[in-house]
């Protein structure tokens, strides 16, 4: 597998979406557009999603992390999506109840460990509120893809920009 | 020695997490844990020598260990909560 790339075009701002469904549709056909997954990766996130929930409420804006099998995916990387309204997402580990999700972290990766300090640094910004809200209120797709490059120690990727 | 089953619905994402996060609890407490990171399909299998699941997936069955949600580790809400139930498994 490649290595992880983090371009602003895995990055989409203010996605309109009637519910969670919609919002993975869009974000798995912007990803199989631009070949970091196959075109089966956007059923089969979407029934993973169906099966195991992956919304979390944190202590501010709701975030989820959908993701599914490594066989779907082509190159690593995490495509994210501020929503413009809020769409529920039911919460993981719960059966049906659900979150009022802002912001989508979908996660294209491979096998289990190779990705703990990415995953452990992400999950770190699920706890800061105030960077959360600032990355809803981006416009710039560049000026968001500086932003979580930065926090998720993301600089040195192949095939990205230089910051 | 006590197993101890991390799962989540892919064991891809966030039982990694959860797996390193109990890997240090252990540690930090001096106590030696069998720790195993598997998909929440594959519990089944470790029924008979299991001591606690910990797991981020919504899990309907009913098992003969206890079962601890371990969301919080991702949203770190209520971690040291969860932490001390685990640990408290952990020393029984």
């Amino acid at each position: 597998m490649s290595e992880l790339r983090f371009d602003k075009e895995v990055i989409l701002m203010h996605l309109e979406a009637a519910d969670y469904t919609e919002v993975l549709q869009q974000m798995g056909e912007n990803l199989a557009k631009h070949q970091y997954v196959k075109d089966s990766f956007i059923p089969a996130i979407i029934e993973r999603e169906k099966e195991f929930a992956t919304g979390l409420p944190t202590a501010g804006v709701s975030v989820a992390i959908p993701h599914t099998d490594s066989v779907h995916v082509n190159h690593k990387t995490i495509s994210i999506a501020t929503l413009k309204k809020p769409v529920d997402f039911v919460i993981m580990g719960e059966e049906s109840e659900t979150t009022p999700v802002q912001i989508v972290f979908m996660l294209a990766m491979d096998e289990p460990h190779s990705q703990l300090k990415l995953l452990q640094d992400l999950m770190k910004i699920f706890q800061e509120e105030n960077f959360l809200n600032q990355l809803l209120q981006t416009d710039n797709a560049s000026e968001m893809q500086k932003q979580l490059a930065d926090k998720l120690d993301l600089h040195d990727f192949k095939g990205g920009e230089k910051l | 020695m006590k197993q101890v089953l991390v799962a989540c619905g892919a064991g891809i994402a966030t039982s990694t997490v959860v797996n390193n996060a109990i890997e240090e609890l252990a540690k930090e407490n001096g106590v030696k844990i069998d720790l195993k990171q598997i998909r929440i399909a594959e519990v089944s299998t470790y029924e008979d020598t299991a001591d606690l699941l910990v797991t981020t997936a919504m899990t309907k069955k009913e098992y003969p260990f206890p079962v601890i949600n371990a969301r919080t580790f991702l949203t770190g809400i209520g971690v040291e909560d969860t932490k001390k139930q685990i640990l408290e498994e952990l020393l029984k």
